[in-house]
């Protein structure tokens, strides 16, 4: 019984370390452990069950995630994983980490601010430009190239760049 | 057409989530149509954006829809295998595109309430219902809020532009009566504190839309004849076309997968 749980533990562990090296197709630069779509890993019976959350209800990446799960896991020899999708609790930005903050805003993505001003029909929010900083930027379009990002510009460094959206 | 349609046990929650996921589908199809047509690509990627929006949105309404009812049927089977007189959506969201002012001014029309209603929603005693409502409260957002910006833009654009929303708002404001009906089938969903009772939201919908109007510089009419029949089946003519597109493949080719 101990070696048992002592083996559900172990295997529970590398399940994990497998599934949160997954990445994100549309950014590659965060696994889906920044993003907070890993929700949990569980080991029943010495099969492992992964359960992910959905970032937006029509993100075409998630059947495309669940597919790399289920492959980083075979890799790690761990066979017929179950993928779980969980709606609740519901995804927001907030649970990215800070660490996949940092990554975003490297990789040329301005992360989410707080979304105060989301609530007003006609509100405008300030974000600050991801290549040089500066607050001088302009929302170009509200819908980007993907669902979770906006399209803006910075009127400093005249670059676009976009904006992950807060959800 | 090979496959024949499904048989449907429309339960009042299997009813309730079917009718707003078809909301969501038929919607999100009206979107998909502009892809590639839209005035400016910024905009043809926000439509597009939007119907992906209510597409997810669509196949988790009736993913769940599939799971109360358990009789075998799964969201494809919903979407591709029920014939036009069982679809349950809101007439408005069938209408056609027009031009670009009159697909706004659906659009702003259904954001405007779905916004307030999947809001309430998050307080569902159904967790499922609950949580599918805490993604759709946020994209409704950002859809109401694109929409209303457009009103703005093209009520107080030009002359043109300003008589393409007028007529709009003329034409499909007596599809809007249809979004506050409530019959027996969600009375006990909602006095049972699952279902949201959308004939509390018709004030502030009203004021929301009158507000955006005025900014826009465009009127509402003052007729309250209503259209109604989408909730029981009962559509206009564009909905079977809408059908015949969408469902062709699996229609011809049942099953068919790639």
């Amino acid at each position: 019984m101990v070696s048992a749980a002592i083996n559900d533990a172990d295997l529970r562990r590398r399940a994990w370390n497998a599934a949160s090296q997954v990445v994100d197709p549309e950014i590659p630069v965060l696994t889906i452990a920044d993003l907070g779509v890993l929700r949990d890993v569980a080991v029943s019976d010495g099969r492992v069950e992964v359960a992910i959350t959905p970032t937006y209800s029509g993100c075409p990446a998630m059947n495309m995630i669940a597919l790399e799960i289920e492959l980083a896991l075979e890799r790690a020899g761990i066979h017929k994983p179950k993928i779980r999708t969980v709606l609740s609790p519901a995804w927001t930005t907030d649970w990215l980490s800070d660490d996949g903050r940092r990554k975003l805003r490297e990789y040329g993505i301005a992360p989410p601010i707080a979304a105060s001003s989301r609530r007003a029909l006609f509100g405008e929010q300030q974000v600050a430009c991801p290549q040089c900083g500066s607050d001088n930027t302009e929302r170009l379009s509200e819908f980007g190239s993907t669902s979770c990002k906006a399209l803006w510009r910075c009127k400093s460094c005249r670059e676009p760049f976009d904006y992950f959206k807060c959800h | 057409m090979a496959v024949a349609s499904i048989k449907v046990s429309e339960t009042p929650l299997v009813l309730y989530a079917l009718r707003r996921a078809d909301d969501a589908l038929i919607l999100g199809h009206r979107l998909s149509e502009w892809c590639g047509h839209a005035p400016m690509l910024e905009e043809d990627m926000a439509l597009a954006n939007m119907g992906l929006d209510l597409l997810g949105q669509a196949r988790e309404l009736y993913s769940y829809a599939a799971k109360v009812e358990g009789k075998g049927n799964d969201e494809d089977k919903f979407a591709y295998l029920r014939d036009v007189r069982q679809y349950r959506n809101l007439l408005l969201l069938e209408q056609p595109n027009g031009d670009f002012a009159r697909t706004i001014v659906r659009q702003f029309f259904y954001a405007a309430l779905a916004d307030l209603y999947w809001r309430a929603m998050m307080q569902s005693k159904d967790a499922t219902l609950a949580a599918i409502a805490a993604k759709s409260e946020k994209e409704s957002a950002y859809h109401v809020r694109h929409c209303a910006e457009w009103m703005v833009r093209l009520g107080d654009g030009t002359d043109e532009s300003h008589r393409r929303a007028q007529t709009a708002i003329d034409d499909l404001w007596s599809y809007t009566g249809e979004m506050f009906a409530v019959d027996d089938s969600e009375r006990g969903l909602i006095d049972a504190g699952i279902a949201v009772d959308s004939a509390a939201f018709h004030s502030q919908w009203i004021k929301t839309v009158t507000d955006v109007a005025s900014e826009a510089t465009l009127a509402l009419p003052d007729n309250d004849w209503m259209q109604q029949g989408g909730r029981s089946g009962r559509h206009s003519e564009h909905l079977g076309h809408l059908l015949s597109e969408l469902q062709s493949m699996q229609r011809t080719f049942p099953g068919a997968t790639w």
